[in-house]
């Protein structure tokens, strides 16, 4: 099996599908003749052409937009945003519009869309290059989110993303980017949306967290079993609607849950997941649920000194994770 | 007897008849909605009264059998040409579960209907320009030949979503039809406080597309101009811009009292340009609309909107717990 990177996963998801559906489409800026500022869509304009490899207008709203109605006319849009940071003009498309269609129309019309979007820090990106938005979008019915971490669940997610019949936002964590290599077949594969995923077996705590944050649990998780410290891992990968039963399953097994985000910490995702364990888990529970996340501050600055102290790592992770054991 | 001018728009004798009889269907489900609505029976009307000419000239000039509609709240001529049907309307009116819009879960006014190529909407405004661009980008993917026609208000026209939606069309050269029904005013605020430029179609240069402003109480010369843009849209020649200037003679909506801001005297005085009395005057001088045709269709028409409203408030609600469905794709069994 090949060892591709995560976004080399992007880029093969996206060129199966295209191939093998005429209907899917890409549009954004600058994903055709450059390929993507990160290069996510390298290689698409030169094999399918301007018309299916779309450089649109700077025009998020736009974007979202002229997606939706292709989705609904028919086609399989897949929409790129920049950044994740730049998504805020396209809010309302993407809220008011892709996100009730189906329900509105009583189930007459849909949206398959796919819109595809760079997060995350670490990167010198400072306040608007390094923003986690899930949490912005993780109460809106009609919506899915998902967030994935290796690049076999990038790959097999995307494509089922883009096969939906609702609309998904796909959040890419652009420091996984290169940074996280993985096996990946060369087949046609798909994953469920929606089912979490045990990355890691352990019978101490468990550790629930989505993202890049998912590889810093592990490696924190291999220098705790040195120590004795045997962790369970369970990455989310679908952010809203969440696994419910996945989540209630690995809390109850260890009964200590930590949850880990790079997102500010109050209103995001691993809060709805607490409200889910104590909800369904109480009387399994040896330590009060704990969180870790960024602080909350409005997002990361750019100085190296003060984006280390806002961006999660493995060392933050694995103290976290040891104090929980002692608990 | 005054110059016959929808012969040389190709409109025959039968055609302009029906044209106006789905105008006077529109302003007499408006009407009794406004009724039921003072009655209690209907919690909200949002009115098409004073753009019906601009609704229906425009609709009966394009393609209804492939050409996309992405109405806004007020185009009730627009949808009925399309082919939704009054008693269509009462169930929305109503919001009873068979209403083809929604199943009762919108407010009137917020038309869809996928059958008919009627794209559903939303409350925000100006969210429909981007869909109708999309539609057409798709069309153009897929190597058809229809054009969408996207309607909004002149306040709309100040939305992101009009210049985002409008630039792209024009740098991809799509076949929409951007129409904007002029009314005069945004609830209470006049156009003079809306835009900063004479006319909306003058923005039509910055989208590099042609814009024009015509009278949207005759709707011959709507039906004209938008033959001649959707004619533009199949050629593969781009969009236009098409701004249609009339008045709106209701309040915004059932619970506004226009009183508060304009002049009874002004509102008068649009009266009289009504498209309802002016166009049936024009039938009437040609000899189309004669006193017995006259007779019978306000006849048939009232037979009409007296059986759908007794249809629509005799029909069954959604069940309360229906409300969980179809937030996503359910596979029914």
């Amino acid at each position: 099996m090949a060892v591709i990177s995560y976004i080399q996963a992007v880029t093969q998801a996206l060129r199966e599908e295209m191939k093998r559906d005429d209907k899917v489409f890409v549009l954004g800026e600058d994903v055709g003749k450059r390929g993507g500022v990160f290069r996510a869509t390298d290689g698409l304009y030169d094999e399918f052409g301007e018309d299916r490899v779309l450089d649109t207008p700077l025009a998020e709203s736009a974007i979202a937009g002229v997606g939706i109605g292709a989705a609904m006319y028919g086609m399989r849009p897949v929409a790129e945003m920049q950044f994740a940071d730049f998504i805020m003009p396209a809010v309302n498309q993407i809220i008011s519009e892709a996100a009730k269609t189906r329900y509105r129309s009583n189930n007459d019309w849909s949206v398959p869309m796919t819109i595809r979007a760079p997060y995350g820090g670490g990167v010198h990106g400072a306040l608007y290059h390094s923003q986690s938005v899930e949490a912005v979008f993780a109460n809106q019915p009609g919506l899915k989110i998902v967030m994935p971490s290796t690049p076999y669940d990038v790959k097999g997610l995307l494509k089922a993303s883009i096969r939906d019949n609702d609309p998904v936002l796909f959040f890419e964590h652009k420091r996984a980017y290169r940074l996280i290599k993985g096996e990946v077949p060369e087949e046609d594969y798909t994953l469920p949306i929606g089912k979490a995923d045990v990355k890691r077996e352990g019978s101490d705590i468990t550790v629930i967290t989505y993202g890049l944050c998912v590889h810093f649990a592990l490696q924190a998780a291999e220098k705790l079993a040195e120590e004795g410290i045997d962790a369970h891992i369970l990455d989310l990968r679908t952010v809203y609607p969440l696994d419910q039963q996945g989540i209630i399953e690995a809390a109850s097994k260890t009964g200590k849950v930590l949850l880990v985000t790079e997102d500010n910490k109050e209103g995001g995702i691993i809060s709805e997941v607490s409200a889910i364990i104590s909800e369904n888990c109480l009387f399994d529970l040896d330590a009060p649920v704990q969180r870790l996340a960024g602080p909350d501050v409005p997002s990361m600055p750019y100085a190296p000194t003060m984006e280390k102290f806002f961006m999660m790592n493995p060392d933050k992770v694995e103290k976290a994770m040891r104090d929980l054991a002692e608990f | 007897m005054a110059e016959n001018r929808h012969k040389s728009l190709g409109l025959s004798d039968e055609e302009v008849l029906d044209l106006f009889r789905t105008m006077l269907m529109a302003r007499k489900i408006d009407e009794r909605m406004w009724l039921l609505n003072r009655a209690g029976k209907i919690p909200f009307v949002i009115s098409c009264q004073g753009q019906e000419a601009a609704q229906v000239g425009a609709s009966y000039a394009l393609d209804r059998t492939k050409d996309y509609a992405l109405p806004y709240y007020r185009d009730m001529g627009v949808v009925l040409s399309f082919g939704m049907t009054p008693q269509d309307l009462m169930l929305s009116g109503f919001a009873k579960a068979e209403d083809p819009n929604s199943g009762g879960r919108q407010m009137p006014g917020h038309f869809g209907q996928k059958k008919n190529r009627i794209v559903t909407g939303s409350s925000p405004v100006t969210t429909q320009v981007p869909h109708a661009v999309g539609i057409a980008l798709a069309g153009k993917m897929e190597k058809k030949d229809f054009v969408s026609l996207v309607t909004f208000g002149e306040g709309s026209s100040n939305q992101g979503d009009f210049h985002e939606g409008a630039n792209f069309a024009g740098v991809h050269k799509l076949p929409v039809i951007f129409m904007v029904e002029n009314n005069k005013y945004a609830i209470s605020v006049p156009v003079s406080k809306q835009l900063a430029c004479e006319k909306v179609s003058d923005r039509a240069i910055g989208y590099g597309m042609p814009g024009y402003t015509v009278d949207g109480n005759d709707p011959l010369a709507v039906y004209e101009a938008v033959k001649a843009a959707a004619d533009r849209g199949r050629n593969g020649e781009g969009p236009t811009l098409i701004e249609t200037v009339s008045y709106r003679l209701t309040p915004h909506s059932s619970d506004d009292d226009d009183r508060t801001y304009r002049e009874r005297e002004e509102v008068d005085e649009a009266k009289k340009k009504d498209s309802i009395v002016t166009f049936a005057n024009y039938l009437r001088e040609q000899n189309i609309l004669t006193e017995e045709i006259e007779t019978e269709m306000n006849e048939e028409i009232n037979q009409i909107v007296n059986d759908a409203t007794d249809y629509a408030e005799n029909a069954s609600y959604a069940e309360a717990e229906s409300a969980m469905k179809y937030v996503y794709e359910e596979n029914e069994e």
